[in-house]
């Protein structure tokens, strides 16, 4: 065949900073110890210290990556944090093989995570208001969506809907899973369908984007929020910035795709810094429910 | 004809060079000098059996080629062939026009539909146009701009899926290629007119399932659709793009696994050789198949063709645990 045409838009590939799969369970936690650098300054970081702030760099403000179960606890009122479907688990459809199986790597990164997928949700409250709330767990398998994580996030929509409370979720993820196929862009449709249906109570949906942001999730509920947040220069965008620059051969301007270029570009309601987003979400979920 | 010898895929190439010499033969007959008639059947014959051969068992990486021949038909092939009165509509109302995704109403049997579909190019020049078919955030704002014309006016929805992706470049981030994809699927799936979708080449990820929400489902036997594309794949998994084949094997892209997978509806069968071979009668295929399935839509109410819509979408996953919500 001639090369009529350009290279694939590989947009799910993820930008080098991502995770690859496999490296969960290969490079030892940055957590880990009592001492944190800041990949952001190199300011070297007393772990308990870090972990008060919310793991927000108090030299230079970064906003590190922050385990989705933290997250998720340190937003809802104390003890009011109810997790639903943990029990969906992955299971590998196509027979995916590439350099390991599918299955093997699932079950590696479960064991080094202690997650069973790249996705946590439930009940909880905010400020006494009931929220279905969900978030990514980054480090399994890149945030990568597959159908549990598809799944899940319907589940979250459907139970906002039955309980007629805002939805609130927190998106870090390259995209699509790709070991899943098929499956996983579906998941775009069914998720975005649902909020389709939620949108019927007029309850809100806050969508907070967190680093990184892109691809199939980027491209179908993530960026369906009646309000969007976004923490600081956390990359959000469709394409990673690799498959871009091999698109256009040209190299990216310094910014692009970050939450502040997408405040400018007018596609974000806001920048919120992390020790401030408990109340902002508190702020918008009474003034709109 | 041109097109199709000096595009032949590489699998295609026995079978172009037996057609070529057939073409020689029957021009040496024609001027009445031998008589070849015997040798020219006998090579007719043989042509016919080494198609069926090799077309039989195409390998997913074959199909990916067929999806992207550049012979192969394009949506105006099939607005042309199946539908009469063609409005085209242009623009996003907002910054400007994408001539990758393109649409309008027109009529089919008779009835006003809205017709939405990719549009690649056939020469360079079409193509700079076109940009390959690869639509940037304004032709798929466009696309929900008409779709929601079509609802208003309670017209069904008849979506031609064939782009190898939604462009990926700064312009299309500056505007938001990611928000403007999710709210087309937001937007279908809450359409209260039929939409029928079709995939007739590459469907190329978000940026086809964009158009793709529909109540049906179909693929011509020799296109895809897949979650990124076998190059993309492989240059993540393998880092080297040229082991796409095995990738494209891994991702079990074609309408045949999408059917096993009861992810589409139904496989729409291609010509002997491909729909490049013989367009007009892949058209008519693709025209029986959208006749059927709008029959079967037109007779639901708006709220029952979302309720379907929704159950289709909604039941779309393999996982383990519990299937129903506690």
């Amino acid at each position: 065949m001639r090369s009529t045409k350009p290279r694939m838009p590989a947009w799910f590939s993820k930008k080098p900073k991502i995770a690859q799969p496999g490296s969960p369970e290969t490079e030892p936690s940055r957590m880990e110890g009592l001492w944190v650098k800041c990949d952001e300054c190199n300011e070297i970081l007393y772990r308990a210290e870090l972990e008060k702030v919310f793991n927000v760099c108090p030299h230079c403000n970064h906003h590190m990556a922050w385990p989705a179960r933290q997250r998720l606890l340190a937003t809802v009122d104390p003890g009011t944090f109810e997790e639903m479907d943990r029990e969906l688990e992955p299971l590998d459809p196509l027979g995916f093989v590439d350099n390991k199986k599918y299955r093997d790597r699932v079950k590696s990164t479960r064991k080094a995570i202690g997650e069973n997928d790249a996705f946590l949700s439930g009940l909880g409250k905010i400020e006494g208001a009931p929220v279905s709330l969900g978030a990514f767990v980054f480090e399994f398998m890149g945030g990568s969506m597959g159908s549990v994580v598809g799944e899940k996030v319907t589940r979250v929509f459907e139970r906002a809907h039955d309980l007629r409370c805002p939805a609130i979720l927190f998106s870090a993820s390259g995209g699509a899973r790709m070991q899943e196929g098929i499956f996983s862009l579906m998941q775009m449709a069914k998720t975005s369908a649902a909020i389709a249906r939620f949108r019927e109570i007029r309850r809100p949906f806050i969508s907070v984007l967190l680093h990184p942001t892109t691809g199939g999730v980027a491209a179908s509920f993530s960026w369906l929020g009646d309000v969007i947040f976004a923490e600081p220069k956390a990359l959000i965008g469709f394409a990673g910035p690799r498959v871009i620059e091999q698109t256009i051969r040209q190299k990216l301007p310094e910014g692009f795709q970050r939450s502040e270029f997408l405040l400018e570009h007018g596609m974000i309601d806001g920048i919120v810094q992390r020790k401030d987003l408990r109340a902002k979400l508190a702020q918008v979920v009474k003034l709109l429910s | 004809m041109a097109l199709l010898s000096t595009h032949a895929l590489d699998f295609e190439r026995p079978i172009i060079e037996l057609e070529k010499k057939i073409t020689e033969l029957k021009a040496l007959s024609a001027t009445g000098s031998v008589d070849v008639s015997a040798e020219i059947g006998k090579l007719e014959k043989k042509a016919k059996k080494l198609q069926s051969e090799i077309f039989t068992d195409l390998t997913r990486w074959q199909r990916v080629q067929l999806s992207r021949h550049p012979g192969r038909p394009y949506f105006l092939d099939y607005v042309q062939a199946l539908f009469t009165d063609y409005c085209e509509l242009a623009g996003d109302r907002a910054f400007a026009e994408d001539a990758a995704l393109i649409g309008g109403f027109a009529r089919f049997d008779g009835q006003p539909v809205l017709v939405l579909g990719h549009q690649k190019g056939r020469s360079t020049k079409e193509n700079m146009v076109r940009n390959f078919g690869m639509p940037r955030p304004e032709g798929y704002r466009k696309a929900r701009r008409l779709m929601e014309l079509a609802e208003r006016f309670e017209r069904p929805i008849l979506t031609f899926v064939d782009t190898s992706g939604a462009y990926p470049g700064i312009g299309s981030e500056e505007r938001g290629q990611a928000e403007a994809i999710a709210v087309n699927l937001e937007v279908m799936a809450a359409l209260k007119v039929p939409i029928i979708s079709t995939v007739v080449g590459e469907g190329g990820s978000g940026g086809a399932l964009a158009i793709g929400v529909g109540n049906r489902v179909l693929m011509l036997e020799n296109s895809t659709y897949s979650v990124i594309s076998p190059e993309g794949c492989s240059s993540i998994l393998y880092r080297d793009a040229s082991k796409a084949e095995r990738a494209a094997e891994s991702l079990k892209l074609t309408a045949k696994d999408l059917k096993a997978f009861e992810v589409i509806d139904e496989v729409l069968p291609e010509p002997a050789g491909g729909a490049h071979r013989d367009p007009a009668a892949t058209a008519q295929t693709v025209g029986a198949a959208l006749r059927r399935h709008l029959q079967q839509l037109r007779v639901l109410k708006p709220s029952a063709l979302v309720a379907d819509r929704y159950r289709k979408f909604r039941a779309m996953g393999v996982f383990a645990g519990a299937a129903e919500r506690a």
